[in-house]
């Protein structure tokens, strides 16, 4: 068994393939691999395989090793093949060290085959995955891998030199804020597409071509070191070689973070989009004045940045969704309104978000995004619709919470605006996929829901001070898209249900208990689909402003917060359909999800009453659902009795809805009907 | 004559479900400059599977019983025996993961038989093979 012994023959075959530019003659012979595996006989049946691929072999038996020869001798590997499962490390652990460190391709192999497994493998960046025992045949194209990455790298060295890519990014900023100016939601939703269309290009130039390759892992902390680096600068400032300067992390590469910075840029954007749709009611909250945010698709991660930056989320915690979701987006193209990646983001995260997606799309075609995500019940996505249109009734409602809650609107201005739920999935999903093991929002806002998702991400993180500057209700309801509309509720609902109640706690528990609360429902991927496909309404949050206020109202209160926000979304898909402009129903139903979450006691009172105040807003609406709503609404305001009583009238509307929808994901186990 | 009593006893190993398409992969592995692989991996694993044995066998003792850590004790023990291509032992090896999955120590103290007895069936058996095998070269 060598460990650590290098034939001698291949050397000079791969020193020539190193230094050449194209692949030389001999390749892939000479490729120099690392097999990393702490069974004796494999290790030495893989050592043999590889050595007859004409292949440089290096083997080691546990991963601190493998680590040691890998620091050692930087450049001195071109590939790692490693176990999962090891004694002294974890193998995926190994993975995300290689990665940060080198920049290696990774592949890990394992006799385990289940499917969460190999989804963990592609997630922490492993570049393939190989099924023991492992064959001739498996081993022989591993070059590929290394080529892939190869490329990448060129490519993104091209790319750094022309600056194409900050180029592209700031020729889209002045277009933002021209549309921005321009009433017309599409307008701006238009340019944020073709901005978005071209940030993803680059983005998927980079992930198509990496798809394989093992790339950077943004954690926690390094999200945070970057965001730490960003906010320095100022974002505006911040360039990619000024960041990556301050943030010295060994191994990081200027593409690595000009990749990275992108995604956050889009999530600003979308958040600070939301919230300026929103007529300027959470102009304080936006603090990185970005471009109009459009489409929300590009902004999850950039909206918790945005969070961040105007200091209302906790930067550890922004960072984790931002790292998150900018993960998470580089692996998706584009969040178009078909949430064709939902899936995919969804997938390894939570299932439940993508519960969250459909309800909001639910929502979106109801009109009334399902605030209730947060609401801890079994939903259908037909009482998702229901909800949703309790929602919009209580959007009236949840204006008055609005307007004492900042923080929530902010959020949900955040969230609600995504212009495609595919982007919110992704970049969803891509933070949440990356950081936020356990959080559900994140995954929601991969989903689709662009602005959502950002809300919930920041309404995770931001525990600390109300968005007051959220967005205020137009900008979350930037919906171009009526699936974005449902689908923002119901992320929203997550999100702001998690978030603002994680506010005061742990970012993540929250999250995960409150989207298992309200996750009740079976999350699926499937569902974001047919909830995409059941998108029929415009959903464009001109309301967004009542929402706005209504979230605030929310964070105040935590758990209020977030259900407020949740409301605030549906409030505004719902609005969006009617064009009209209120929040009403939806922060109040932000409301009594808030309550539902705990806080509720004092937003409970405020919802009833915005319910009251609301009422004609509600009736123009869904003039049955809300007077329902709003009926019952009053009747709860317990913290519980208002998730409840928000259910139910979901479920009591919901009839009619529920065949608009055809959804089939949800399941409102709980709600009464 | 060794070279045809060797191919004979390898095709009966194959036939009677001992051995599956890796130990295929084995062998076409060995060649001129390994000339022994085969059994050098072979002696390598049964070297190796000693210490598995052993580790579950002092699990089992323990009171009160880790499933857990029986599971995962067996899960690296099934991917080595799978790299030689050993597939009786391997479908035993299933066998009592699913046993330790649903807690069953029945179950999992009876499998446990079943791939010690295995395990040492086929080492015989390789064992004697590849002896005739070595001779015929």
């Amino acid at each position: 068994m060598d460990l650590g012994v290098k034939p001698v023959s291949f050397a000079s075959s791969s020193a020539s393939w190193k230094s050449a530019d194209g692949v030389p003659d001999q390749f892939p012979a000479g490729l120099r691999v690392l097999v990393v595996d702490d069974d004796p006989t494999c290790l030495r049946i893989l050592e043999k395989m590889l050595k007859n691929c004409l292949y440089e072999v290096t083997t080691c038996n546990r991963a601190e090793v493998a680590l040691k020869f890998l620091r050692d001798n930087r450049n001195g590997y071109d590939i790692v093949i490693s176990d999962v499962h090891m004694p002294d490390m974890d193998g995926f652990k190994l993975l995300e060290h290689v990665g940060l460190e080198m920049d290696l391709p990774v592949i890990m192999m394992s006799a385990d085959d289940s499917k969460n497994v190999v989804m963990k493998g592609v997630t922490h960046g492993a570049c393939d995955y190989l099924i023991k025992p492992v064959r001739m045949e498996a081993l022989k194209n591993i070059w590929q891998h290394v080529v892939r990455k190869k490329k990448h790298e060129w490519k993104e060295k091209d790319f750094e030199q022309s600056g194409s890519v900050d180029d592209v990014e700031r020729q889209q900023k002045p277009i933002e804020d021209v549309d921005y100016s321009s009433s017309a939601n599409e307008g701006t939703w238009k340019n944020s597409k073709k901005r978005k269309d071209e940030d993803d290009e680059a983005e998927e130039r980079d992930d198509s071509s990496t798809l394989k390759k093992p790339r950077v892992v943004w954690s926690v902390e390094l999200h945070q070191q970057f965001v730490t680096a960003v906010n320095q600068l100022g974002i505006d400032k911040a360039v990619p070689k000024k960041i990556l300067e301050l943030m010295n992390v060994p191994g990081l590469t200027r593409e690595n973070v000009a990749s990275h910075l992108q995604k956050y840029r889009l999530y600003l954007r979308r958040l600070s989009g939301v919230s300026q749709h929103q007529n300027g009611l959470s102009s304080s909250f936006m603090g990185p004045p970005d471009a109009p945010f459009g489409p929300m698709s590009s902004l999850s991660g950039v909206d918790l940045q945005a969070l961040a930056a105007s200091g209302q989320l906790p930067p550890q915690s922004l960072a984790t969704i931002q790292a998150a979701a900018l993960g998470r987006a580089t692996t998706k193209s584009a969040i178009t309104v078909p949430l064709v990646d939902q899936r995919n983001i969804f997938s390894f995260e939570n299932p439940k978000l993508r519960f969250v997606d459909g309800q909001q799309q639910q929502n979106n075609n109801s009109k009334q995004v399902n605030l209730l995500h947060g609401i801890p019940t079994n939903m259908d996505s037909k009482q998702l619709a229901s909800l949703h249109q309790s929602a919009q009734s209580f959007g009236s409602m949840s204006m008055h919470v609005h307007s004492q809650a900042s923080q929530s609107n902010s959020l949900l201005t955040q969230m609600v605006q995504p212009p495609s739920r595919t982007q919110i999935l992704n970049e969803i999903n891509g933070s949440h996929a990356l950081n936020l093991p356990s959080s559900v929002g994140q995954p929601v806002l991969s989903q689709g829901v662009p602005n959502a998702v950002l809300g919930r991400n920041g309404i995770e993180n931001v525990r600390g001070p109300p968005y007051t500057s959220v967005s205020q209700p137009s900008t979350v309801v930037d919906f171009s898209r009526s699936q974005s509309t449902e689908f923002l509720g119901t992320s929203f609902s997550l999100v702001s249900n998690s978030g603002i109640s994680n506010l005061t706690s742990k970012l993540q528990d929250e999250v995960n208990s409150e989207m298992k609360a309200s996750r009740g429902f079976a999350p699926n991927f499937d569902i974001f689909n047919d909830i995409n496909q059941n998108r029929t309404q415009d959903w464009r949050l001109q309301d967004v402003p009542s929402t706005f206020e209504t979230q605030q109202h929310s964070n105040v209160r935590g758990s209020l917060d977030v259900s407020s926000s949740v409301l605030i979304q549906q409030q505004f898909s719902s609005n969006q359909k009617s064009g009209q402009n209120r929040v009403p129903p939806v922060n109040k139903a932000a409301f009594s999800v808030a309550d539902g979450l705990g806080n509720s006691s004092n937003i409970g009172q405020q919802l009833s009453s915005s319910l009251v105040d609301n009422p004609s807003r509600i009736k123009a609406e869904r003039p049955p659902d809300m007077g329902y709503q709003n009926g019952l609404f009053s009747e709860h305001f317990g913290q519980e009795d208002l998730m409840t009583a928000i259910l139910k009238q979901q479920q009591g509307g919901m009839e009619p809805i529920e065949n608009e929808f055809g959804f089939d994901g949800y399941h409102l186990d709980n709600l009464p009907v | 004559m060794e070279g045809h009593q060797a191919a004979c006893m390898r095709k009966a190993l194959f036939d009677q479900g001992y051995l599956d398409e890796q130990f295929l992969q084995l062998e076409d592995l060995q060649d001129e400059a390994n000339p022994n692989f085969v059994e050098e991996v072979v002696k390598l694993y049964y070297t190796d599977s000693a210490r598995f044995i052993r580790s579950i066998e002092l699990t089992l003792d323990k009171n009160p019983f880790d499933f857990e850590k029986l599971d995962d004790i067996m899960h690296q023990f099934k991917g080595s025996s799978s790299s030689i291509g050993a597939k009786k032992v391997k479908r035993e090896c299933t066998q009592f993961q699913e046993y330790c999955k649903i807690g069953n120590f029945e179950g999992c103290m009876r499998t446990f038989q079943e791939v010690k007895q295995e395990h040492a069936a086929l080492k015989k058996k390789l064992e004697s093979y590849l002896q005739l095998a070595r001779q015929a070269r």
